[in-house]
């Protein structure tokens, strides 16, 4: 079996954000960047699956500019065979737009399971599985916290939902979102670092795909969030009960 | 205008979020249709006819409807949006509405809006982006909107109306062969972490598993969700479902309380919303303290049992 794995570069889940002065987004630049910690999952999920010898090969797919070849290189340092960039003028693209491109790759690669993140943390859309499962018109399995191959091909997957974990069988191919109780990550090892940069990475012009990218969707503009008004220290247990029954009121 | 909600249900009841995102619509027009799908869902749609601000309810009742399977609602969608005009799609941002909408959105070559939690105009909405930690404000140049709504962010709708109830016959309408294996509730007799009114959540400074028990008499009294900070989930204190923060569980309670945790950027992204945050922490330059209404600074091994013995 072969999977197609996809990785989005975003903003590393431990730096503060900053929104830009001119409130047209969130500074990207001198900021750290690392693999969207969802699709890290998902990386990690489809090397497992290579262990046990389910699956024999590994793609890492990622749309970006050329930065985004980091991004893959971790995944390939993570397990992945080879990578494929798509690679964009850097930028920002629609979910439905990020579907349509990973379809044209998936027709060309032809892959029995597609593995990506439940979301981004950066634009956090959640879309991205579900459209392109869409757009293969096959089976998706979003949310996925177990995932089992079974003897017949199909695949069984446990899904976090709300009020608890909802397990459905799907057939091949099929499009699996990662949720965080999936698995751990691992880290990779120096020498499957050094493994991976003589790993290969085709890279592709977006523009060459014949897909019309087109902006749906308009950023007016990016603010904080409403600040939270200053808190105030108590000195004991006696004080933080009474302040929480009576000025805050909530127990 | 005119806006087609997607209720989610269980067949026996409406789940609160489908209350949300109908205030969420009316905030749009006036002109608000539900769609409910699914099979023997009589006492589901008895309740939602009671929902204000609602001019019709489309029933679709049909065996293999039963369970939410993405695929088979939105093919009975699309066969319904076929005989009818609607400019606004909306679906609670639950993981109901997140797993169906996109697939909606797909079909009719829309880009979806996804969780918002305010609503401009029309066409224009504010989502929040990187957790919470900023708010975009977007404009659909769609000619349907399809949006999930964020139900924290809109009070339930008032329930004193009696809405009309058309069933919607799709039966050539495609069942996908996906199989429903089925769904193991919760147990916990805590609520949903997501849902919850007041949450207690440890960190690193529980030192480790054992002692997360003296958060649970708390949690007994005020009748909260118990939930983690990534450290102690990292420290295997507890498991990766009591995660709260950026990669975890985003939530908004009426009170969170965090106990030894230190405040963490991934942290406060995940509980900004909350409408109260009292923190208690050894350390007083713990950042937790800048984002808490309340702060104490004490040693919590000290402080637990007599605040659960005060409570």
């Amino acid at each position: 079996m072969k999977a197609l794995v996809c990785v989005k570069r975003v903003i590393d889940y431990n730096v503060k954000i900053r929104v830009k002065m001119d409130k047209s987004g969130v500074e990207t630049d001198n900021v750290k960047m690392s693999m969207n910690p969802f699709d890290e999952i998902a990386v990690e999920e489809a090397v497992k699956m290579k262990e046990s010898g389910i699956i024999n090969e590994i793609i890492i797919l990622s749309i970006g500019a050329d930065t985004s070849q980091e991004t893959i290189r971790t995944g390939l340092a993570m397990g992945g065979d080879r990578g494929i960039l798509i690679k964009t003028d850097g930028q920002d693209l629609d979910p439905l737009n990020i579907g349509k491109i990973i379809k044209v790759v998936s027709e060309k690669e032809n892959p029995d399971l597609i593995i990506l993140g439940k979301q981004a943390i950066d634009d956090d859309c959640n879309q991205t599985g579900q459209i392109l499962a869409t757009l293969l018109n096959c089976h998706q399995a979003t949310f996925a916290s177990k995932v089992e191959v079974n003897s017949d091909k199909s695949i069984s997957v446990t899904r976090e939902v709300d009020g608890g974990l909802e397990t459905i069988k799907v057939s091949l191919p099929c499009v699996i979102t990662t949720d965080l109780r999936l698995n751990e990550p691992r880290y990779a090892s120096l020498p499957n670092i050094m493994k991976a940069k003589q790993k290969k990475i085709e890279t592709l012009d977006v523009n060459d795909l014949s897909i019309k990218l087109d902006k749906r969707v308009q950023t007016i503009e990016v603010n904080d969030p409403p600040s939270r008004k200053p808190g105030v220290m108590v000195n004991d247990v006696d004080s933080l009960i009474e302040k929480l029954k009576n000025e805050a009121k909530v127990i | 205008m005119k806006i087609l909600i997607i209720v989610e249900h269980n067949n026996d009841s409406v789940k609160p979020s489908t209350y949300s995102t109908i205030t969420a619509a009316s905030k749009i027009s006036n002109k608000i249709d539900a769609l409910m799908i699914g099979y023997n869902n009589d006492s589901a749609i008895d309740e939602l006819k009671k929902s204000d601000h609602l001019n019709k309810i489309f029933k679709i009742n049909k065996k293999g409807l039963e369970n939410p399977i993405a695929e088979n609602f939105s093919n009975h969608i699309l066969d319904f949006l076929k005989n009818n005009d609607y400019s606004h799609i909306l679906t609670p941002s639950s993981t109901f509405g997140k797993n169906l909408s996109p697939k909606i959105a797909t079909e009719l070559d829309v880009q979806q809006i996804s969780d918002i939690i305010s609503i401009i105009d029309s066409d224009t909405f504010e989502r929040p982006i990187y957790a919470g930690n900023a708010i975009a404000k977007v404009k659909s140049l769609d000619k349907v909107k399809v949006l999930t709504v964020r139900p924290t962010c809109f009070e339930p709708c008032g329930l004193s109306s009696n809405v009309e109830v058309e069933t919607v016959i799709l039966d050539n309408t495609e069942v996908s062969t996906i199989s429903y294996e089925g769904l193991d509730e919760s147990k916990s007799d805590r609520p949903e972490l997501t849902s919850a009114k007041v949450i207690i959540s440890g960190g690193r400074g529980m030192q480790n598993g054992d002692n997360f028990k003296l958060l649970e008499g708390i949690a007994d009294k005020l009748g909260a969700a118990m939930g983690a900070s990534r450290a102690a989930v990292d420290a295997g204190f507890v498991p990766n479902d009591w995660q709260v923060g950026q990669t975890g569980k985003i939530v908004a309670p009426d009170l969170y309380v965090a106990v030894g945790i230190s405040g963490a950027i991934q942290h406060i992204a995940g509980i900004k919303d909350s409408k109260f945050i009292a923190s208690i922490n050894k350390d007083e330059e713990a950042p937790i303290f800048n984002f808490s209404d309340y702060g104490l600074v004490a040693d919590l091994f000290e402080i637990l049992p007599e605040l659960e013995k005060k409570l």
